[in-house]
Order: C-alpha cells, then sequence, then structure tokens
C-alpha cells in the first residue's frame, strides 16, 4: 500500500486562508462560489471555497453527496461553462484565473494540463468507439501528430496504466473492458497528455473493493511518476487515509475542515468530521452498530443563517447563546489546520475523548 | 452478418405469404363483386357468370390462392377457357378492370411514388433532424420554442389541409408552381430536374410538415438526453472542440432513434402516400391501389399491399443493419 508521505509544505497548501495562501502557488483558489438559478430559487451549491495545491501533493476533498465536490472540481475544469451555473471567485492555475477564462482558452487546458477522471468508467466512456480511438483522439486533440503515433502513444499508455495485451485491447469496445479495466482506460485517457494536474471525481466508487486498491495504487505510482497534482474527490475516508497528503472536508457547499491527513484523523476539529469518522465501521470497535450523522444536509436551496451543519451538531449548544443558530462562523486556520466552528479548541478536545 | 441477412430474407418470405394469404382473404369476405364490376352497368346472369369464370373466380378459395401465388414463380394463363392469355412472369395477375398487366400498373406507378418519396425524405431528414438539433442545443431560447412550437403545429396538421391550403397558395393564388403533371415522374426524363422539382414539390412540403415535427420531437428530445451523458462530459474533459463533441460524440449517438423513425417511415411511403397522391392527383402506388381496392379490383390490390409490406419488412432490415454499424454493442446473429 501506498505511504501517506507527509511532506513539509503540505500544511502551507492547504492553509486554507485567503490572506496566508502562498501567491504563485500551483494551484490557487479563492473563495469560489457556484450557484444554479433554477425554478424553485437558487441552489447555492459551492459557498465560497478556498484551498491551495502543489505539484506532487495530493489532496482529498472529502463529504456526502450533495456537499458540492463534485461541482468544485467541474467547476475548476471549466466543464459549467455554457451552463446556467453562475461560478465567481478565483480559481488560479499556473497563474491563469479558470473561472474566467474563456471556453476557448480553458479547452486547451482542459485534457492537456488538467486531467479527469470520473465516477462510473461505462457511462463516462463512449459505446460507440473503441478504447484506444478515445484515448488516441484525447492525445490527438493536443498534439501535432499522426494517427499511428497517437495509436503508439495510446498503446503505450494502455500498458503502463497495468492494461494486458494493450495492442488487442485498443480496439476493443468500453463493454468488452471489465470495471477496473475501464477505469485503468479512463485514468489512460486522462494522463495520455501528462497534465499537471488531475482531478479524479470519486474514481473508486462503481467499482469491486478489490479492484479499488489497484485503482489508488496506480494514480498514486503515475502521480509520482509524472509529479503531478492529484485532487481526489471521494465520501471514503479509507481512500482518503490511504493516498491523501491533506483533506479538505466539505459540508453544505463549504470547507468545514481543512489539513494534513493525519491531523484530519488524528486531531480531528470539528464536530462533522468527528460525526464522518464515527460513522465509519472499524474491524476493532465493540459497538456492533454503526453511529450515522442524524438528520439530512441542508437544502442548497435555502440555507440555514448560522453555522449549515449546526441543525444537525450535537454539541450546537455547547458554544453558548445560540451563536451556532445565528451566525455563520468563518474558516480559521492554525498552523495549517482550518476549521469552521464556534467551538472552542478545549471544547472540541472535551468532545473527542468523551466519544 | 450473412447469417443474419438470410434469415431476414427468410422471415420476408413468410411474412410476405402471410400478408397475401389475409389480403386475398380479406378481399373475398368483403362485399365487393368483382365479376359484377367487370360486367359492366345492364349485365344479365349469364354474362355475370362467365365473367367470373375469365376471372378465376369460380374457382374454390384456396385455388385461386395457389393460381396466383404461382403466378409469382412462373408465367401462367388467364382467362377464360379459349380467351386464355399468358400472364408473363413475374406475373401478378391482370387487373380486373382493364385487364392490364399488374405488374405493367406497378411499374407505372412505382416512379410517381417513389419521386413523392425521395424529395419528401430529404425534405423532413434534413428540416426534422436540423431543426431538432438546433433545437436541443439551444435548449430553453427563443429559438427552442419557435422550433417546438412550429412542430407541435405541424405534427396535427393533416395532410388533407396542408395540401389543399399549399395548393391554395402557391398555384392559385400566386401562381408560383404548376399544377401536378402526370408528365414528369423522375428527374432524369425529358422535362429536365427542375420541372421535376418544381412539380413535387408541394406533395413534398406537405409530407415534410407531417413528417419533420415528429423527427423534430425525438431528435430535439434524444439529443438533449445524450448532451446529458457522461460521455459528453468526457469528451468536453479531453479539450475537444465543441462542433467535435456535438456532432462526433453527441449526434451520432443520439441519432439511433430517429434512423429506426427512418426505416419505418420510408418503408411506409413507399408503400404509396394515399392521402397526398390522392389530393395532388399524383397516379402513384397509393393513388392506384385506393381505386383498385373500391372497384374490387383484386390482383392490383393484392400487388400493391405485398409491396407495401415487402418495402416495410426490407426498411427494417436496412434499419438492424444501420443500427450495427451505428452502435457496436449490436451484434447480428
Amino acid at each position: 500500500m501506498t505511504q501517506i508521505q507527509h511532506s513539509p509544505q503540505t500544511a502551507a497548501a492547504v492553509s486554507g486562508n485567503r490572506a496566508g495562501a502562498q501567491s504563485g502557488a500551483f494551484l490557487e483558489v479563492r473563495n469560489l462560489t457556484v450557484k444554479f438559478p433554477t425554478d424553485d430559487g437558487v441552489v447555492s451549491a459551492v459557498n465560497g471555497m478556498d484551498f491551495a495545491l502543489d505539484r506532487g501533493e495530493t489532496l482529498g476533498i472529502v463529504g456526502e453527496s450533495g456537499s458540492g465536490k463534485s461541482v468544485t472540481s467541474q467547476a475548476l475544469m471549466g466543464l459549467l461553462k455554457g451552463t446556467s451555473a453562475q461560478v465567481t471567485g478565483q480559481a488560479l492555475f499556473q497563474g491563469k484565473d479558470l473561472v474566467t477564462l474563456p471556453e476557448s482558452g480553458m479547452r486547451q487546458l482542459r485534457g492537456r494540463n488538467i486531467g479527469m477522471i470520473f465516477q462510473d468508467p461505462l457511462s463516462a466512456l463512449h459505446p460507440f468507439y473503441t478504447v484506444g480511438h478515445q484515448i488516441a483522439e484525447a492525445y490527438l486533440v493536443h498534439n501535432k501528430a499522426t494517427k499511428k503515433q497517437a495509436r503508439a502513444a495510446a498503446v503505450d499508455m494502455l500498458g503502463r496504466v497495468g492494461i494486458p495485451s494493450p495492442e488487442q485491447r485498443f480496439d476493443e469496445y468500453p463493454h468488452h473492458f471489465s470495471g477496473g479495466m475501464r477505469q485503468r482506460a479512463m485514468i489512460a485517457m486522462a494522463l495520455i497528455c501528462e497534465p499537471e494536474l488531475l482531478i479524479a471525481d470519486e474514481p473508486t466508487t462503481a467499482l469491486d473493493v478489490t479492484v479499488q486498491a489497484q485503482i489508488l495504487d496506480l494514480m498514486s505510482e503515475l502521480q509520482e511518476e509524472t509529479n503531478s497534482a492529484l485532487i481526489l474527490i471521494t465520501h471514503d475516508l479509507g481512500v482518503v487515509a490511504e493516498v491523501c497528503d491533506s483533506v479538505l472536508v466539505m459540508y453544505g457547499g463549504q470547507c468545514v475542515e481543512s489539513g494534513p491527513v493525519d491531523e484530519i484523523f488524528y486531531d480531528t476539529r470539528h464536530p462533522y468530521t468527528l460525526g464522518l469518522l464515527n460513522s465509519m465501521p472499524t474491524l476493532n470497535s465493540p459497538s456492533s452498530r454503526l453511529n450515522p450523522i442524524p438528520g439530512q444536509p441542508p437544502s442548497l436551496l435555502d440555507l440555514p443563517k448560522g453555522c449549515i451543519f449546526s441543525a444537525r451538531c450535537e454539541y450546537a449548544e455547547l458554544a453558548g447563546d445560540g451563536i451556532c443558530a445565528s451566525q455563520r462562523p468563518e474558516l480559521r486556520v492554525e498552523d495549517g489546520h482550518g476549521k469552521r466552528c464556534h467551538l472552542s479548541g478545549p471544547q472540541i478536545i472535551t468532545i473527542r475523548t468523551s466519544r | 452478418m450473412i447469417t443474419f441477412i438470410l434469415r431476414r430474407a427468410g422471415s420476408l418470405i413468410l411474412l410476405l405469404a402471410a400478408v397475401s394469404f389475409i389480403t386475398f382473404t380479406l378481399f373475398q369476405l368483403g362485399p365487393s363483386d368483382p365479376a359484377a364490376a367487370a360486367c359492366g352497368q345492364e349485365c344479365t346472369p349469364e354474362r355475370v357468370a362467365e365473367a367470373r369464370v375469365a376471372l378465376g373466380m369460380d374457382q374454390p378459395f384456396l385455388i385461386q390462392y395457389a393460381d396466383y401465388m404461382r403466378g409469382l414463380f412462373s408465367p401462367r394463363m388467364i382467362g377464360a377457357p379459349g380467351a386464355q392469355s399468358i400472364c408473363e412472369w413475374p406475373c401478378l395477375g391482370k387487373s380486373f378492370q382493364t385487364n392490364e398487366n399488374v405488374a405493367d400498373i406497378i411499374g407505372r406507378s412505382l416512379p410517381y411514388t417513389l419521386s413523392m418519396a425521395v424529395g419528401a425524405l430529404v425534405l423532413w431528414t434534413v428540416s426534422g433532424v436540423g431543426l431538432g438539433l438546433l433545437a436541443a442545443l439551444r435548449k430553453g431560447s427563443a429559438a427552442d420554442k419557435v422550433i417546438v412550437g412550429a412542430a407541435s403545429v405541424g405534427v396535427s396538421l393533416p395532410i388533407p389541409v396542408t395540401g389543399l391550403f399549399l395548393l391554395l397558395l402557391f398555384v392559385n393564388q400566386l401562381h408560383l408552381l404548376p399544377f401536378t403533371t402526370n408528365e414528369i415522374n423522375s428527374p432524369f426524363g425529358p422535362h429536365g430536374p427542375w420541372a421535376w422539382v418544381t412539380n413535387y414539390l408541394l406533395p413534398w412540403i406537405a409530407l415534410a410538415v407531417l413528417f419533420s415535427a415528429s423527427y423534430i420531437r425525438v431528435t430535439r428530445a434524444n439529443m438533449i438526453e445524450t448532451f446529458g451523458e457522461d460521455f459528453i462530459r468526457t469528451a468536453r474533459a479531453k479539450g475537444l472542440a465543441p462542433r467535435t463533441v456535438t456532432f462526433k460524440h453527441g449526434v451520432r449517438a443520439g441519432i439511433t432513434p430517429v434512423v429506426t423513425m427512418l426505416g419505418m417511415d420510408i418503408g411506409l411511403l413507399l408503400g404509396g402516400a394515399v392521402l397526398t397522391e390522392q389530393i395532388f392527383s399524383v397516379p402513384g402506388l397509393g393513388f392506384t391501389a385506393v381505386h383498385a381496392a373500391i372497384s374490387g379490383d383484386l390482383p392490383v390490390t393484392m400487388a400493391i399491399t405485398m409491396l407495401a409490406a415487402f418495402f416495410v419488412i426490407v426498411a427494417n432490415v436496412v434499419v438492424d443493419l444501420a443500427y450495427a454499424a451505428i452502435d457496436p454493442r449490436v451484434r447480428l446473429q
């Protein structure tokens, strides 16, 4: 299994603090907001995300369904351009703002500088074209090459992602591939132009557990080879623990806690993250029942005025004065570990040790 | 592939046999008496009986049917004993009305129907798929609303209404187009292709208004669904140009239901556009079939019914082959 590499700059990279984020970072997202106007009102899918990432690092974005993980990644990819979505804020990628970059400029970056892997490789691959054709196509968009060269590159890439006899598999269709092989093919497609940033949106969710680990290992290996930055979007904390350097926990379109992976797991500072960790099954836990977080995620049409998590938070009254319900907490960052919570550090420690 | 075509050819023969038998039976059960009709007015019972023998309708039903079917494979003699004439292969019988060889009648009518079908087909496919795609790409825009609105109107306009309206406007009032003439039934004839186009333009438009309306709706719905697919997002994430995403990845995947529709409609239309041919007085298969059915002309009715069935079945096979060409997941076995 992959070792968790805890590089010294990780803490700074996930500083999450707008003022503290180093200028000239490889990827720096500032106050990213995505809203979708609908007939029922405005859906606030992402509400002010801040994070930064350097090459060679892996950032895990964790959260339950509807917390804005995928929308964040699609906003970074510029896939929301041309839709009704309103994207504001900044996403500086090597100095270019992905939010304001026009579609034509974004197209130059997509595939070549930013690659993306999607959740369900069967529906993400075109059923009518051979796997090889689709990979070669990705190569041909950004490289001046003949079809023959593109084929050679695609075959080579298929081999690198661990697909046996890639020369033959090149001419097969996605429905001839198994789930794990399809995801390998997706990875080959995303990496064929060796992008510096790879966004993987739940890359292992649709896969068999035994295949999940292989895919994660593969991504880590390839990341090391190319020294790319990786954003791993997942709701699986096990995946995060395995491959990420730092973690960003999302709830209701906001970052509620961010920091180096060890700190998130062993020095948890937000009740939501605590709830997530508590709801995971463990092999040696004495309790036979899982402890889910009670309640439902908030409606993104009508977010609460106070802390977005307050309605489900068991400890909301500990902060006193009903402040959790009335005032939205700021993301406070200490030593690279950010939390968006009114509870004080000692209070959190008490809560953590009591459960 | 070859097995597939052979199997479909086998089912084609069985289906044609069934269709012909049903048509034959229905005709026998019907109220018309071809012998009396062929004999004309002021006919004595003896002359009707003679006519019946001449038409072969004195024979038992199954023998009549067997005789008819035999003609499809070899020449046969037709007519009253002593006054028989040969009906060359492929013998579809002789018209009860004119004693003309039915194969000749079909051969004469088919070019009109083909002329109608080909032009209408091109017109409605281009306009239907084109407008449907445009509406899907601009979903929610004013253009989309206009196109969808027009399609709703178009689909509810019956051919007699559009046909007569077009005639009234362009021929009667504006004198922009000539009234349809029977002299032109091919773009390669002595009148040239332009005369062919002007001659058939109104029937084409009448058919196209009706058909393209449903093509717009089907194309739009399918393309919107396809554009929402994950593989379209993947195509965009690769950095492909919008044109490539739309056509190579989108249209190819979303067009299959339109291909099915197209196959069915071509098959139906080749069997004769009854109403349109009637309104524009185009003596095609539909026109001929209606008159044959009304006057109790069994051989002509039989032949056109079987031909229509043949076209529909062949169109279906072509659709299946096209499907396999478009979608690699479809395997012909």
